[in-house]
């Protein structure tokens, strides 16, 4: 395989690893605070759910030539990067739903299409992952369709946390770029631009949003008659930069706590990576 | 290995901590009767370990019923072009390989009959005896 395209594939794959290790740092604060068992299952579900596909990813990208360990210290380092949406605080319950369902939502948009991937391994997992990101949509769009059902307090709290939550969710796919000069495309790595999946999350999801009778804080959303182009504000692309890079509100205690945790399991690790020796 | 390269990562190819954990492959069984099919990998430093980590990315949700866990380098890869896609004509071996439109009909003008409907002989109903297969 080309060293380009192997490059490629493990810096678009270890950054979608890093992205779901990250993701469930937020959804982790309401495990204890869930209003029902049966949500905390769910929650506690997902969560397991979310580390599992960063197991896999990594596993995948260790394959390609970098050790986990490695990926690991890098991003703890704050050598690579984790997507902008887990960079943010958790203020409300609403928050959980607003995350499982359309945080996942436009994931899910990118991941489907990355079941096409040119690079097999990564096509095969992304299939299962989809599958398991399906459960995790449905069951936050349960919590958000529960709450506006209830009472005016809560569908308050739904309201606030998609007002917070849009300005993120309209970044996380990344500025309009040119196919032609996207490398991600030309290998095939990916492949859809990022209007390309933004369009289709908003096609998909603003009329889902309106259903509930919410509304999102962009007076230029809409889609427009004649060809079904959405029309948005520009979603500022200063904010990911900042967040991105480790500046976000939450980026430097969610690392912290990584850290942490990181070095609390060593013990773990050194057992496991001996266990072979004593085996022996 | 061929020259195209094994379609398996060489075992320990990662770096680090790969060098005291090594690959095994997870094949996966979804129900009783179907094929195991393979379902990814995972990196561990024994068998018993490995079966730990299959179990928990495979089989969390119920997904499978049986899981076979096989170390990488185990595995015995054949994909030499030479065997197993020979550039010699095998059509003999295969349903394809046999064409007869045209000689069936020179013989049907050599005996006078009609080319049967339905693509069975008119005197001989069609076989009652159900399938099991599908």
């Amino acid at each position: 395989m080309p060293d380009e395209y192997r490059q490629g594939v493990l810096r678009f794959v270890e950054m979608h690893a890093n992205s779901e290790l990250m993701g469930v740092l937020p959804e982790r604060e309401w495990i204890l605070r869930a209003p029902t068992l049966r949500r905390k299952l769910a929650l506690t579900a997902k969560v397991q759910d979310e580390v599992g596909h960063a197991q896999l990813l990594y596993r995948v990208a260790e394959d390609l030539g970098k050790s986990r360990g490695q990926m690991i210290e890098d991003l703890l380092a704050g050598k690579t990067k984790f997507h902008n949406v887990f960079h943010y605080p958790t203020r409300s319950w609403a928050d959980v739903g607003v995350i499982a369902w359309l945080v996942d939502a436009a994931a899910i948009v990118a991941q489907q299409a990355l079941r096409d991937s040119s690079y097999a391994p990564y096509a095969r997992t992304m299939r299962k992952i989809c599958w398991e990101e399906s459960v995790h949509i449905m069951h936050g769009r349960d919590v958000v369709v529960t709450m506006v059902n209830g009472t005016q307090a809560q569908r308050d709290m739904v309201q606030e946390a998609l007002d917070r939550w849009w300005g993120p969710l309209m970044q996380m796919h990344g500025p309009r770029s040119d196919r032609a000069r996207d490398r991600d495309i030309y290998w095939r790595i990916k492949a859809k631009t990022s209007e390309e999946l933004r369009q289709e999350f908003l096609s998909i999801y603003v009329p889902r949003v309106w259903e509930l009778g919410l509304t999102l804080p962009d007076p230029e959303l809409r889609r427009d008659r004649e060809d079904g182009v959405w029309h948005y504000s520009e979603p500022d692309w200063q904010e990911l930069r900042t967040v991105v890079t480790n500046h976000g509100p939450r980026s430097q205690e969610r690392l912290a706590f990584r850290r942490e945790n990181w070095a609390d399991t060593a013990w773990v690790r050194a057992i496991v990576l001996g266990a072979r020796g004593a085996a022996a | 290995m061929t020259e195209h390269g094994s379609y398996l990562p060489p075992a320990g190819e990662s770096a680090g901590d790969g060098a005291l954990l090594e690959p095994f492959e997870v094949f996966r069984q979804e129900k009783e009767g179907d094929a195991m099919r393979h379902g990814g990998s995972v990196m561990a430093p024994d068998g018993e370990l490995a079966v730990h980590y299959a179990r928990e990315m495979y089989g969390r949700r119920q997904e499978s019923i049986r899981l076979w866990v096989v170390r990488r380098s185990d595995i015995r890869e054949l994909d030499d072009p030479d065997l197993l896609q020979p550039p010699l004509d095998r059509s003999f071996k295969k349903p394809g390989g046999y064409v007869m439109r045209d000689k069936l009909a020179a013989a049907r003008e050599r005996s006078g009959q009609e080319k049967p409907s339905g693509g069975r002989p008119r005197s001989a109903p069609p076989p009652t005896r159900k399938s099991h297969e599908g």
